[in-house]
């Protein structure tokens, strides 16, 4: 009996599999082709040449578009098969008790994988609290979780390829993680709102069920459809702002404002990216084109850093919890850990 | 039968109470549907994730909008 069923799951999950492969087979497949098709499209039906500036900007936008949505579709989906081990209660348990250092660098990673949104923040907050982690580990956790983000990674994979996006996934974890440590040496518990530590929280409200592997795809693909939905508007929108730019604004004009010749470009743009409020998806798009035209690639970085990490939103629901002094260092110590991102960056490359 | 839906009112907080409120309509049942904005209120379920929604007390889903399919099979 026993056995039987074991082996009906085995196929369910066998046939699970095999989707998979297949459907990755077909993206792959004409993922390929967007190339050779923006061209064909561009160039032999619209006749446009390649050097004219409607011509680029077109090809960008025809082959941008339908690229970046493709690498979104699989990663989300990735992702969210990632996700589905994961749920805010066991991140919580998990953390409980971690000593800072090891649970700084915990907490960063954790803060990638961790199904949240945004709304969220202050019950997190608040669970992390009353389970006994760290503030300084917490906020590792609340600096990742909108700094290293799957959408963000996509984008910066493909459209400046592979270096640019794992620097962008190892500089964000560093911050998190650093800025994280600093402010656990602070002392700044007692800048937490008084409520808060007097709340006693009841048992985790819901058991840990096992999900099964047509759960976890049934999971995977909700998000694929939610976050898609959601986001497919500010790509095309991006990418558009970004092909014309690509078109039509001269090489190096923006090397004067946004290189790296000027000290003040980085912490310009920092203070300029942390009352814009955008998701990654608008933002990366125009970064690119940013990029194409002679900014400097550390402090066009950090001029996204601080509009995906340090956004305005984000801090009024904080406020709920955290009282202004603590927001105040928390913007401190992020802003700086952004500012030698983009100093290093600019160094560097 | 007290159906309580939590969250601070994002959009998935909405669209939580919306499927809550047309699950319980369609099955034609008599339910109570409350709004929880507070966050103690929230901790006190044990609940670290919006939405989340509790019937008669006892957490059913957290950190995502149930569809309406989900709630009528809970009640």
């Amino acid at each position: 009996m026993s056995e039987n069923i074991t082996e009906k799951k085995s196929t369910g999950t066998g046939t699970i599999v095999l989707g998979i492969i297949a459907a990755v087979a077909v993206w792959y497949g004409i993922y390929m082709q967007l190339l050779p098709f923006s061209e064909w499209f561009s160039y032999t039906l619209l006749k446009q040449s390649p050097e004219s500036h409607l011509g680029s900007a077109v090809q960008f936008f025809v082959y941008d578009t339908p690229k970046v949505l493709m690498l979104l579709l699989i990663v989300v989906f990735f992702v969210g098969i990632l996700r589905s081990f994961v749920t805010v209660d066991r991140t919580r348990k998990i953390l409980a008790g971690r000593r800072e250092s090891a649970g700084n660098v915990l907490a960063a990673l954790l803060g990638v994988v961790t199904p949240f949104c945004s709304c969220s923040a202050v019950p997190l907050f608040i669970g992390f609290m009353t389970a006994g982690v760290p503030l300084g580990v917490t906020f590792s956790f609340l600096i990742s979780a909108p700094m290293v983000n799957e959408i963000a990674l996509v984008l910066l994979y493909g459209l400046l390829g592979w270096k640019v996006a794992a620097l962008y996934f190892a500089t964000g974890i560093m911050i998190a993680i650093v800025a994280g440590w600093v402010m656990g040496r602070m002392n700044l518990e007692r800048h937490v709102e008084d409520w808060v530590m007097e709340i006693r929280a009841g048992e985790s409200g819901l058991e840990d069920q096992q999900m099964s592997w047509k759960q976890r795809f049934e999971y995977a693909l909700g998000s694929v459809k939610e976050i898609i939905g959601r986001v497919w508007k500010y790509v095309i929108l991006g990418i558009a702002v970004g092909a014309g730019i690509h078109g039509y604004v001269p090489e190096g004009y923006l090397a004067g404002i946004m290189g790296d010749s000027s000290w003040w470009s980085v912490p310009l743009s920092v203070v300029i990216g942390i009352p814009m409020y955008t998701n990654a998806a608008g933002i990366i798009p125009i970064v690119e084109a940013l990029l194409g035209k002679g900014a400097a690639l550390g402090t066009v970085l950090a001029f996204m850093m601080s509009v995906i990490a340090l956004s305005f939103p984000e801090m009024v629901i904080l406020r709920k919890v955290l009282k202004p002094k603590l927001i105040a260092a928390f913007i401190g110590v992020v802003g700086c850990g952004i500012l030698l991102v983009g100093y290093l960056f600019n160094a560097v490359i | 039968m007290k159906i309580q839906v939590m969250g601070p009112g994002c959009a998935k907080c909405a669209e939580a109470e919306k499927n809550v409120r047309a699950a319980v309509e369609e099955k034609g049942i008599d339910a109570e549907v409350i709004k929880v904005t507070d966050f103690k209120e929230i901790a006190g379920f044990g609940v670290f994730a919006t939405p989340a929604v509790a019937i008669d007390g006892k957490v059913m889903v957290v950190g995502k909008a149930p569809s309406k399919k989900e709630v009528m099979g809970w009640l």
